[in-house]
């Protein structure tokens, strides 16, 4: 039996489980015991350029499903959360795929409060990219923006004090960033081997990780500190030895972050900050900026939000970072209207080169239950050694189309 | 509290002499002030149904606790039910009188409890006719106060004030407010826009005695008067003393509400 075929079935698996899961959780769901929610979202994305390999089409529908079990005893004191997510894909085999995204245990008393499980963890202010935010895996072939996570296997401990709170963190497994496979698109030539992932630590994916985070409010300002031990979510790429492939490679980390966000009227400045210490690299970076909000524009109920931030990382290193010396400029419309409109549009302009990365989203609810929404994505990539040039034909529209339930 | 104080032997002495229509302004509205003190901190279900001009309705359903502040503005936990795509969105909102409110949401999706700026006042509340300085808490700093008239409206007799707001960024230049001469209930707002037109009217009905104090109105509609539309808030399953402390409204507590 195969590698691939094994994780298949170890997918099938999990998968029957999930369905099992629900199955007995049904029932419950009937006598109000359970409380069950989530949304059936259908998609459809379309790629503007033929792809740099041959396989990849043009044309990509899926569909996914994320529901999401609730149920507390015990006075609201403790609390279990079950989101499964599915996702159909029409095209690549490796996006068809299932995860826990939540399966965890809530205990909550005055001054601590316990999650086991398996969870998810978000740190940081900034909008343009999440340098602290280390706790989740990036699930990346969901969408290229990084802001799906995987369930992350989790003992967290939060303690309540006067002077902020301290959340500890131990992470029993690691979870593999996905890729895109062979018919899938937002990839370079080379595929990565998901299945001949290797690691830093002799303990593989059973490698202890370790997190620690102190996070406050002190009137205007908000801000976290927190340092990251174990398995970088950020695997290095390797060739393979026939040089057929890329082979994801896990190093150990030592990851210092800190973030700070400034509330003044309407504007929003926000710092992120890391050190990164791993045996290939060590070195620091940063997103910095604001959001500024121009309130019931023109006497309209729209508000035009500006946002700018400067992203940089002392790698100066293009082929390791896309974000080495970047600026990002866009700005956020809310219609404030009934069907909670919204549009989201933005640039990454690359400051030591021509390149640039267009962004666009928009949304908009119909009647209570459905949503629509518009993604798009542009690049314009013309430097050779930028780790963004083997997605340069990969410009992206997508539509989803959401019920809620 | 020294300043209450100089307002409140102010007003009083006031009484004794002739009344100016700014201090019977003033004592009316200290009087519905005094008459809300006590109760600690509250729970209420609250149904919006949002009509546009062609009658087409959408609906929002959520869960508000406050707790009572002591010479503060009040603190604030709103839970989202409804529509389903915001279903577990929650708002904490710490008022203050003059200076801004700090207020932070939490993205269920995203996991994410993001910090947002107070300054958006005169913004539709989920898209209603409801503004954010519409539904936050009643604090005396905040506006300027004057006796109009007495007048009986819907065969209430009632005291109309003219209010206009200190704070930075409200929506409107003045409001007019109906309070019942017995209880000290608001009637009936009309809220006018900064070029001094009239925007909205705001009616409450089903009023409902609480703990033999504390009234609380079942329905309230805001008619805005320049676009045809119109919202009804309807309150139930009101709580009160519950026992809740300034640790049930922490940043830390968005990311577990339901």
């Amino acid at each position: 039996m195969t590698l691939r075929r094994m994780i298949l079935n170890a997918n099938v698996k999990l998968l029957a489980c999930l369905i099992s899961l629900a199955l007995i959780i049904w029932p419950f769901s009937l006598t109000s015991a359970v409380e069950l929610s989530g949304n059936i979202a259908g998609e459809y994305r379309y790629f503007q350029h033929d792809a740099q390999s041959t396989e990849p089409g043009q044309h990509a529908p899926s569909l996914a499903f994320s529901p999401e079990f609730y149920t507390e005893w015990d006075g609201g004191r403790q609390n279990l959360i079950i989101s499964p997510f599915l996702r159909v894909d029409a095209e690549d085999a490796q996006r068809t795929h299932a995860d826990l995204r939540e399966f965890q245990w809530l205990l909550v008393e005055d001054s601590w409060e316990l999650r086991l499980g398996i969870g998810k963890v978000f740190w940081g202010v900034a909008e343009s990219q999440h340098l602290v935010d280390v706790i989740n895996q990036t699930d990346l072939v969901e969408n290229s923006d990084t802001e799906d996570k995987l369930g992350q296997p989790i003992v967290n401990l939060s303690l309540f004090q006067d002077w902020g709170t301290v959340d500890l963190f131990v992470m029993p497994y690691f979870r593999e960033r996905t890729f895109a496979g062979r018919d899938g698109r937002l990839r370079g030539p080379l595929m990565v081997d998901t299945d001949a992932a290797k690691y830093q630590s002799g303990a593989g994916q059973r490698h202890i990780d370790l997190a620690i985070r102190w996070s406050h409010s002190l009137g205007d300002w908000d801000i976290g500190l927190s340092h990251f031990y174990g398995t970088n979510r950020e695997p290095l790429l390797l060739l393979n030895s026939t040089a057929s492939a890329l082979i994801p490679f896990y190093e150990t980390m030592h990851q210092t972050g800190l973030d700070v966000q400034y509330t003044s009227d309407a504007w929003l400045w926000k710092l992120e900050t890391i050190r990164r210490e791993t045996d290939s690299d060590t070195f620091s970076a940063l997103t910095g900026g604001m959001e500024y909000t121009i309130y019931s524009v023109l006497d309209s109920d729209i508000d035009v939000g500006l946002l700018a931030e400067y992203l940089f990382d002392d790698r100066n290193n293009a082929s390791v970072t896309a974000f080495e010396d970047d600026v990002l400029l866009g700005t956020r419309l809310t219609w404030n209207d009934a069907q909670s409109s919204e549009l989201l549009f933005g640039f990454i302009q690359d400051l030591s080169s021509q390149d640039i990365g267009w962004n666009i989203e928009a949304s908009r609810r119909i009647g209570n239950h459905w949503k629509v929404s518009l993604e798009g994505r542009f690049f314009s990539v013309d430097d050779r050694s930028s780790v963004l040039f083997p997605v340069r034909n990969d410009d992206i529209l997508q539509l989803e189309l959401v019920r809620y339930f | 509290m020294r300043k209450l104080l100089i307002i409140l032997m102010l007003a009083a002495t006031s009484l004794a002499v002739a009344e100016t229509p700014v201090e019977k302004g003033l004592a009316i509205a200290l009087e519905t002030d005094q008459r809300d003190k006590g109760w600690q901190d509250s729970f209420a279900e609250m149904k919006m149904v949002l009509r546009n001009r062609h009658g087409k309705e959408s609906l929002r359903q959520i869960r508000i606790t406050n707790l009572e502040m002591e010479g503060d503005g009040d603190k604030g936990l709103t839970v989202f039910d409804e529509p389903r795509d915001i279903k577990g969105t929650a708002f904490l909102s710490y008022s203050h009188a003059l200076v801004p409110d700090e207020q932070w949401i939490y993205l269920p999706a995203l996991k994410r409890v993001k910090r947002i700026s107070s300054s958006n006042k005169s913004g539709p509340f989920m898209g209603s006719e409801f503004a954010y300085e519409d539904i936050s808490s009643f604090e005396i700093p905040k506006y300027s106060y004057l006796y109009l008239r007495d007048e009986v409206l819907n065969g209430i007799d009632c005291f109309v004030l003219e209010l206009r707001p200190q704070y930075q960024h409200s929506g409107y230049i003045k409001s007019h407010v109906w309070v019942d001469k017995v209880e000290y209930r608001r009637q009936k707002i009309d809220y006018y826009d900064r070029k001094d037109s009239l925007l909205k009217i705001q009616t409450f009905s089903d009023y409902q005695l609480y703990l033999n104090q504390y009234w609380r109105a079942h329905t309230m509609t805001m008619d805005n008067q320049q676009n045809g539309k119109s919202t009804t808030l309807y309150q139930q399953n009101f709580k009160f003393k519950a026992g809740l402390t300034d640790d049930d409204f922490k940043k830390n507590d968005l990311k577990r509400q339901r």
